[in-house]
């Protein structure tokens, strides 16, 4: 019997165990990834010649990260492997690749959709100042090639990520200046019964903070941004803020680290033609999943953070399960225990996500907030202002309509960093409920294609 | 409750869009229907080419009259739709010299029509438009041409129509029109229903379906332009540029907008769903466009798109719109099946059928798009199967 062709897109810890359960039962799948090596963002792998050891590169961490390598190592002749390519397109059966500049056409029967996530972003006024870098992008820094964004960095927004990576950085040696979180202390207190779901997890990021307050790192919770200072030669040279108090302060630094928790990276699932669904809780629209991954498109399945927010564990009991979804959908044996073991698995770790976005909330308000000359699409240079105007001139009230007067988003990000927040900024200019502005949608490449790209033969 | 108006129009694209706003200046109340937002389809994706030339020549009073209307559009709608008229240039491949020749006879006739047409070859080519690839021979250069940003331009129409007291109501799909005595009865999904004694149908690719409900159905297909964008690059290219072939897949044209994006389309054409008003580009169309542009402009051939789009336009079989009053129905007027070539013509489209719904008659002779003309018959309608 030939098998169905299984591709998946994404090598990290969604990506690899699903190719684990795929090759259990005797499928051969072609696993897709952008990166040069596996272990996706959180288990990222060091260039071959670098030789940090485990717990230096991963922390707590750093047994899974090391059982998720081995995984894939030991997969490797199992499975058709395509590392640092990109899939920019998805069309009638077929995904669309970039590799090596050349094109890489591969039908499928079942795609599995394992592509992670980004981070979730607010923009402050000179954001757009060289220095200014995303948590996840200071994090890569740091984990791929031992370089620090600057010397005197400042760790700003909110999430889990705002504390590992500032720890991280002060392990590594480098100038943390402080650590601002936009969210108020009460609300981790409050979210505590459901953040006990994973003690591990809670003590580890405990730890963590703790290690940044004995470095004498300033930590201060409930601040609101104000304004990211610097010049157009020399980068950022500040940042100003106003205290839980109340007080505007100003900082020294030289880097600033921003990021608001994640944002699941579902432009393949949009242009798989994949439902989205609304949010409420994380203001943001998820692809519509069955219990098993299973999208609203024959065939498409999603798994990890790309589908839902719960983390590196909840990515990998994710991915097998989509996996068994593929397995019983195409008349293969599969054990439907395991199913039912890996679901309830992932309710602990749905619950302690749940206390995260509890404790760490998007700070939707501050949209409404942003001084007009502050630029909200740096891709494409529109500011706050620029936007309102064209919603009150226009009347535009939806994403794609504001997109097409303003051109917001219409970047070479397609606004996957500015889109939440020009969203917000639509809703309160508009007064209509966030729900109903929508989501820009995504259209092909996923990223900037080459017009040179190769064809075969070509 | 049923709202009455001098004239209806169904479809706010920019040829309903520009009737509104005319026919408000002839004084006439107007109700504007649009299912979806206006100039959200064909008339707002498309590659914003305000082209006059390689259009047929009887096609050029219409296109010269909306050429008087663009550079007044400004002073017209009161808001910048980011026209740029700074010439539009289409050329031919050394394999095909004889398409210079026909530039050039084309360039006499048109030139006897109000349309100044230049022929450029040689090292005066590569002079002046240094960016074109060494196939290219040589081309025709139209200075009072250029293009202009398609989304903006029906929008701001239809948002000056308003101001001057068009009555323009968004996410309103009509459903049924029928004429009861002397008012034609349109009654939209939401259970409104409008009542005027004058129709116009600019429905685009779905106009076919209300020239239906009067038994006038025409042979129409629906197909997807293949458009993609660059990443922008220092703005050096003013004019619009195009490739002329008897081959669809060699057919590609850019511009390069201020921003510095180059905005690239042609070749083949994509599946259009109008029953969910979507459009798909096919990979491998953007692969074929991308093979043809590095000929045209090899320097292109250097850079990345950022985003590739389409949208639904509805095609007749001699590739000319349906611009007349019905045959059957009195009081009932067309404005359709522009086939990919109606950004250009639209503020003419809606000049030229206010005038015709005003007075009863036009100066620019539009006879050609006829709805009963033969290429619209019966024939041709079985030719074309199911695709309409």
């Amino acid at each position: 019997m030939v098998g169905p062709r299984v591709i998946i897109v994404g090598a990290g810890p969604a990506g690899v165990r699903c190719a684990e359960a795929l090759v259990a039962a005797g499928i051969r799948p072609t696993v897709i990834d952008e990166n040069r090596r596996d272990g996706g963002q959180i288990y990222r792998r060091q260039p071959d010649n670098f030789t940090r050891s485990y717990a230096t590169l991963y922390g707590t961490e750093a047994s899974r990260a090391a059982a998720n390598h081995r995984c894939f190592d030991e997969l490797r002749g199992r499975i058709d492997y395509l590392p640092e390519t990109l899939v920019w397109n998805i069309s009638e059966g077929h995904v669309y690749a970039l590799r090596d500049s050349r094109l890489v056409e591969l039908p499928f029967d079942a795609l599995i959709l394992c592509t992670g996530a980004t981070d979730r972003l607010m923009p402050v006024k000179g954001w757009n100042l060289a220095g200014t870098y995303s948590l996840g992008g200071a994090q890569v820094a740091l984990k791929a090639q031992a370089c620090a964004i600057g010397r005197q960095v400042i760790f700003m927004g909110s999430g889990p990520l705002l504390y590992l990576v500032a720890a991280q950085y002060l392990k590594a040696g480098a100038g943390v200046a402080a650590v601002l979180d936009t969210s108020p202390w009460r609300l981790r207190l409050a979210a505590l019964p459901k953040l006990l779901a994973m003690p591990r997890a809670l003590f580890n990021g405990i730890k963590l903070t703790l290690a940044l307050r004995r470095a004498g790192v300033p930590m201060l919770s409930g601040i609101e941004p104000l304004e990211i200072t610097g010049s157009a030669q020399d980068g950022v040279n500040g940042l100003s803020f106003r205290d839980a108090r109340g007080e505007v302060r100003r900082l020294a630094c030289d880097a600033v680290a921003i990021g608001y928790h994640l944002r699941p990276e579902t432009q393949l699932a949009d242009l798989a033609r994949c439902e989205f669904q609304f949010n409420p809780t994380s203001r943001q629209w998820l692809p519509r999943i069955d219990a098993q991954g299973r999208s609203s498109v024959a065939g498409v399945y999603l798994a990890g953070d790309g589908a839902r927010l719960l983390g590196a564990d909840a990515a990998e009991a994710a991915g097998k399960i989509a996996a068994l979804a593929v397995l019983e959908d195409f008349g293969y044996p599969f054990k439907a225990e395991t199913v039912a073991e890996l679901r309830r698995k992932l309710a602990t770790l749905t619950r302690f996500a749940q206390g995260l976005m509890q404790s760490f909330p998007w700070p939707a308000g501050q949209a409404a907030r942003l001084s007009d000359d502050t630029v909200v699409c740096r891709c494409e240079a529109v500011t706050a202002g620029e936007l309102r105007r064209v919603v009150a001139q226009t009347g535009a009230r939806e994403a794609n309509r504001a997109k097409a007067f303003s051109r917001v988003g219409m970047g070479r990000c397609q606004g996957r960093y500015c889109g939440h927040a020009a969203a917000e900024i639509i809703a309160h200019a508009a007064e209509v409920p966030i729900e109903q502005v929508g989501r820009l949608r995504g259209q092909a490449p996923v990223k900037p294609l080459p017009i040179g790209i190769a064809e075969d033969g070509a | 409750m049923t709202a009455a108006s001098d004239v209806i129009i169904i479809g706010a694209g920019i040829a309903g869009s520009a009737a509104a706003f005319f026919l408000r200046q002839r004084g006439r109340s107007v109700t504007l229907l649009e299912r979806g937002l206006a100039g959200q389809q064909a008339s707002g994706v498309n590659f914003g080419n305000v082209r006059r030339q390689g259009r047929r020549l009887e096609h050029l009073a219409l296109s010269n009259r909306a050429s008087v209307t663009w550079r007044r559009m400004r002073e017209l709608v009161g808001e910048d739709i980011e026209y740029i008229p700074e010439g539009h240039i289409r050329v031919c491949y050394r394999d095909r010299p004889e398409l210079l020749d026909e530039f050039a006879e084309y360039a006499r006739e048109a030139g006897v029509r109000g349309l100044d047409l230049e022929i450029v070859t040689g090292a005066a080519l590569r002079q002046r438009f240094p960016f074109f690839g060494p196939e290219v021979l040589g081309g025709s250069y139209s200075a009072l041409d250029g293009h202009a940003n398609p989304r903006l331009v029906a929008p701001a129409f239809a948002r000056a129509a308003r101001r001057n007291g068009a009555e323009v109501i968004e996410n309103c799909e009509v459903l049924q029109v029928e004429k009861a005595g002397e008012d034609f009865l349109v009654s939209a999904a939401d259970a409104r229903c409008f009542r005027a004694p004058i129709l116009l149908v600019a429905a685009g690719a779905w106009g076919n379906r209300f020239a239906a409900q009067f038994g006038e159905a025409v042979p129409m297909a629906v197909r997807g332009p293949t458009m993609s964008v660059t990443e922008p690059v220092p703005y050096s290219i003013h004019c619009a540029v195009g490739l002329v072939s008897p081959l669809d897949e060699e057919d590609v044209y850019f511009r390069q907008i201020p921003r510095g994006n180059l905005i690239i389309g042609g070749g083949l054409r994509g599946p259009a769903y109008p029953d969910l008003c979507r459009a798909y580009v096919l990979p491998r169309n953007t692969l074929g466009q991308f093979k043809q542009i590095r000929r045209l402009a090899p320097a292109v051939g250097r850079l990345n798109i950022i985003r590739v789009w389409s949208g639904i336009e509805g095609y007749l079989p001699d590739s000319q719109p349906v611009m007349c009053p019905s045959r059957r129905t009195s009081g009932l007027y067309y404005a359709f099946g522009f086939s990919g070539g109606g950004f250009q013509l639209g503020p003419g489209v809606g000049d030229v059928m206010a005038e015709l719904i005003d007075t009863g008659h036009t100066t620019t002779p539009i006879d050609m798009f006829d709805i009963g003309r033969a290429a619209l018959s019966a024939t041709a309608m079985a030719a074309i199967g199911d695709d309409a």
